[in-house]
């Protein structure tokens, strides 16, 4: 086990699912015996405003909050929430993002344009950088709604825990009705 | 076991395991998920009360009967049950009662950041204050205990990080050797006329010099000796972060902020070269130290607004040259990437609300509104709202207003007001507009539900946080009764018809109210919210005229490709068929889908 500890952030609007899969990212690394501290901020977010959560793991875990620049991982559930949080992330972290626009409501409205070209800039910034679809490989496993599975299951193949503790968290976390469903997203989602 | 619990979760926790048996509170962020945590207990009657008042005189009468209560509420929520609070601080308990407030640094969800810390000194009763999970279900149950100790109530206070950040929880069993609750007369001691009153005060001032003394010898209250250069006194979340950010310091860490122990703070000041004080807001610890005749500081590092974080301990570290001004690692510069437009929260789709706020938009109406999702009519394009400044405020200040500007202008007066918040303390405000004859209109957003905070039952919504069928207030009824001659009920969901009640009842120069009858669309509960077919755009007939967009419905998104003219589009999959937008199209392009 290492000693360091591991800062993850997971961004993305308010509904997408960010918190269960925080929680299942937390339980985890519980599961796995490391310290955890989570934090994010919900209220005021619910209605469709940007959502962050911090996951910090390690031998001791102090603040709940990820330091500015040390962010190790980045998973973004919608792209230009994953762009917002990169100030966070420390030089050459991970950064994984969901291959999704949500348009706030000044582009709704047609005032703003939704910035273009996103995944090339991150891409730019961080060599460690993959876009994936959550949507059409959470429509493979077989419902749309585990989108956030999916996209857990690619991070998790980027953190040093065994894929024992991944499956036991996802199957205690989601609802029981389905469990097969998640596992099977949560799979197909770890081997991008 | 252990179980990664939040602050939140942990506290309710905590109640269950210290023999809890009575739970109640008004939903407020960040302090709502105690309660609904607390509820899956069957051991605690748990229940939401209208409001924070009688939320707290529910505890104590709990604990008069000699159980254990815990009372849950947001740092403002302490404001209204202020009046029993401090006479409760006189009789004391016989049952444990513990108060929690949770406090909102930096306002993520409110409307100030008021530091409640005040309220433990000024109330004079001890407060707790945890820095992560374990801590929250640990001081739960030593608050009942010091409550029942020194006979008195105990406030917990969390801020937003401790109540809503996750952190392992050792579990145990619940207590199970408390006395039987039952009726318990002691009027010297419960009946708080002046005579009486004059023997508990006394009592009070002697319990808070002994919690004083007793502190310096409690678990809660930890010097850490490391390095003595520095030495740091902190509380609640900001230990965390001083940990964080200068591991090598020595700490004393309180876990009662109120009273402070007066012994171990001298001991350890003299024990250190050079000593801090880490503290969110204002400068409660700080000042009292300084009283004491120790040389500190700490304000001139730390700002008195906002919450702390890891990286503005690092600059008011660097500030007070206790450590280094470059931080390792500087955050990767993102100047290449493009600006990137905000993303506020906004009213759902479907929600009865919009049109409500686009009708007083339309009809140019100065709006005095109140808290509750509803306060998002702000917001462009509906733009709809004059005033908001706490629960159940804005009948009373459109009143207050109408005293004071012409007959014409009283016209454009409306108070717009949820049913919960309506519930909670704007009842009192629409028995003044009647008494003193205000002609102003408040409407009554009533979506069943208290949906800002996350859909809880409210004594409007038919349900008690337990799940039981119960009463449902009938609105125009209640407005009635009250004296309101002129009551109506309209559809928020047809734009013409709340349009036309707005506009009619703001020139009727008498207190009118009107209701609007449609539920939030978030509400779970089987047959309360129907969703119909969603609606589509054709693009033949869309005259690209950009009406529809004024009700700012995340579902309506404005294409326009490269050389073309813009046209509508409805997201079927964020569409409820709330049938607003169709009403705004002149041109016929809206409809159900083929």
């Amino acid at each position: 086990m290492k000693d360091r500890i591991t800062n993850v952030l997971l961004v993305g609007v308010g509904g997408q699912g960010i918190l269960l899969a925080s929680e299942i990212l937390s339980e985890t690394a519980m599961l796995a015996g490391y310290e955890v501290k989570k934090s994010e901020i919900h209220g005021m977010s619910q209605r469709g405003g940007s959502v962050v959560s911090h996951v910090r793991f390690g031998k001791q875990v102090f603040s709940p909050i990820v330091p500015e620049g040390e962010g190790d991982i980045l998973f973004g559930f919608e792209l230009m929430e994953t762009c917002r949080c990169l100030p966070l992330l420390r030089q050459g972290a991970v950064v994984i993002a969901n291959n999704l626009r949500i348009l706030p409501p000044a582009v709704l409205m047609g005032q703003e344009k939704y910035p273009e070209n996103l995944d090339v800039h991150m891409q730019s910034l961080f060599p460690e950088f993959t876009l994936i679809d959550c949507q059409k490989v959470a429509e493979e496993s077989g419902n749309i709604r585990t989108a956030n599975i999916v996209m857990l299951g690619a991070v998790s193949r980027r953190l040093d825990i065994a894929e024992s503790f991944w499956l036991k968290a996802v199957e205690k976390m989601v609802p029981s009705k389905a469990v097969e469903v998640n596992l099977k997203a949560f799979l197909k989602g770890r081997s991008l | 076991m252990k179980e990664l619990l939040s602050g939140n979760e942990a506290i309710a926790r905590g109640a269950f395991e210290a023999g809890c048996r009575v739970a109640c509170a008004y939903p407020g962020t960040p302090s709502t998920e105690i309660l609904e945590n607390a509820v899956n207990y069957k051991e605690i009657n748990s229940s939401w009360a209208p409001n924070e008042k009688v939320a707290l005189e529910v505890g104590i009468g709990a604990s008069f009967g000699g159980a254990r209560a815990l009372v849950t509420m947001k740092h403002v929520g302490v404001n209204v049950a202020a009046d029993p609070l401090f006479t409760l601080s006189y009789t004391g308990v016989n049952g444990g009662l513990v108060l929690v407030t949770a406090d909102d640094p930096e306002m993520h969800s409110s409307q100030d950041e008021q530091d409640n810390r005040h309220y433990a000194r000024f109330a004079k009763v001890p407060m707790l204050e945890p820095s992560d999970s374990a801590e929250c279900k640990l001081f739960t149950q030593l608050a009942f205990e010091l409550s029942e100790k020194y006979d008195t109530p105990v406030m917990l206070r969390t801020t937003t990080r401790i109540s809503h950040g996750k952190s392992m929880v050792e579990l145990a069993e619940r207590v199970s050797d408390l006395p039987q609750p039952g009726l318990i007369r002691n009027a010297a001691k419960q009946v708080m006329l002046p005579g009486n009153a004059r023997v508990r005060h006394p009592l009070v001032e002697q319990r808070m010099l002994q919690l004083s003394v007793d502190g310096a010898a409690m678990e809660i209250n930890r010097q850490e000796m490391r390095d003595t250069r520095i030495g740091i006194i902190t509380s609640g979340a900001c230990y965390q972060y001083v940990r964080e950010v200068l591991p090598e310091a020595s700490t004393l860490k309180l876990g009662m902020v109120n009273p402070l122990p007066d012994g171990l703070i001298r001991q350890f000041a003299a024990s250190v070269d050079r000593l801090l004080v880490v503290e969110e807001l204002d400068p409660f610890i700080e000042e009292q130290v300084k009283a004491m005749g120790i040389a500190v500081s700490g304000k001139e590092y730390t700002s008195r607004c906002g919450e702390l974080t890891p990286e503005r301990l690092v600059k008011a570290f660097s500030l007070a040259g206790v450590m280094p001004s470059a931080p390792d690692s500087a955050p990767v510069s993102t100047s290449p990437l493009p600006k990137l437009p905000p993303r506020p929260p906004n009213m759902c789709p479907g929600c009865p609300h919009r049109g409500v706020f686009y009708s007083l938009n339309q009809l140019k109406a100065y709006v005095s509104g109140d808290i509750g999702c509803y306060t998002l009519g702000f917001m462009p394009p509906l733009s709809a709202m004059d005033t908001c400044v706490c629960m159940g405020a804005s009948i009373g200040m459109a009143t207050g207003l109408s005293k004071v500007i012409s007959l014409e202008e009283q016209k454009q007066v409306v108070a717009v007001i949820g049913d919960s918040t309506f519930l909670h303390t704007g009842i009192n405000g629409l028995m003044d507009m009647v008494f003193n004859q205000a002609p102003a209109t408040v409407i009554i957003l009533d979506n069943r539900i208290t949906a800002m905070t996350g859909r809880q039952d409210n004594p409007a919504s038919g349900f008690t946080l337990m799940g039981d069928p119960t009463n449902a207030v009938n609105f125009p009824d209640l407005c009635r009764a009250l004296g309101v001659k002129h009551v109506r009920t309209v559809n928020p969901y047809n734009l013409e018809e709340t349009r036309a009640a707005i506009h009619e009842e703001m020139n009727r120069p008498e207190p009118s109210v009107i209701i609007t009858n449609k539920p939030c669309v978030l509400v779970k509960r089987e047959g309360v919210f129907q969703r119909a077919e969603a609606l589509c755009v054709d693009t033949d007939r869309c005259a690209s005229c950009r009406a529809c967009l004024r009700i700012g419905c995340p579902a309506i998104e404005w294409r326009q490709a490269e050389g073309e003219k813009g046209k509508a589009y409805i997201d079927p999959s964020l569409c409820t068929g709330c049938d607003l937008c169709r009403q705004l199209c002149k041109f016929d392009a809206i409809g159900r889908q083929k």
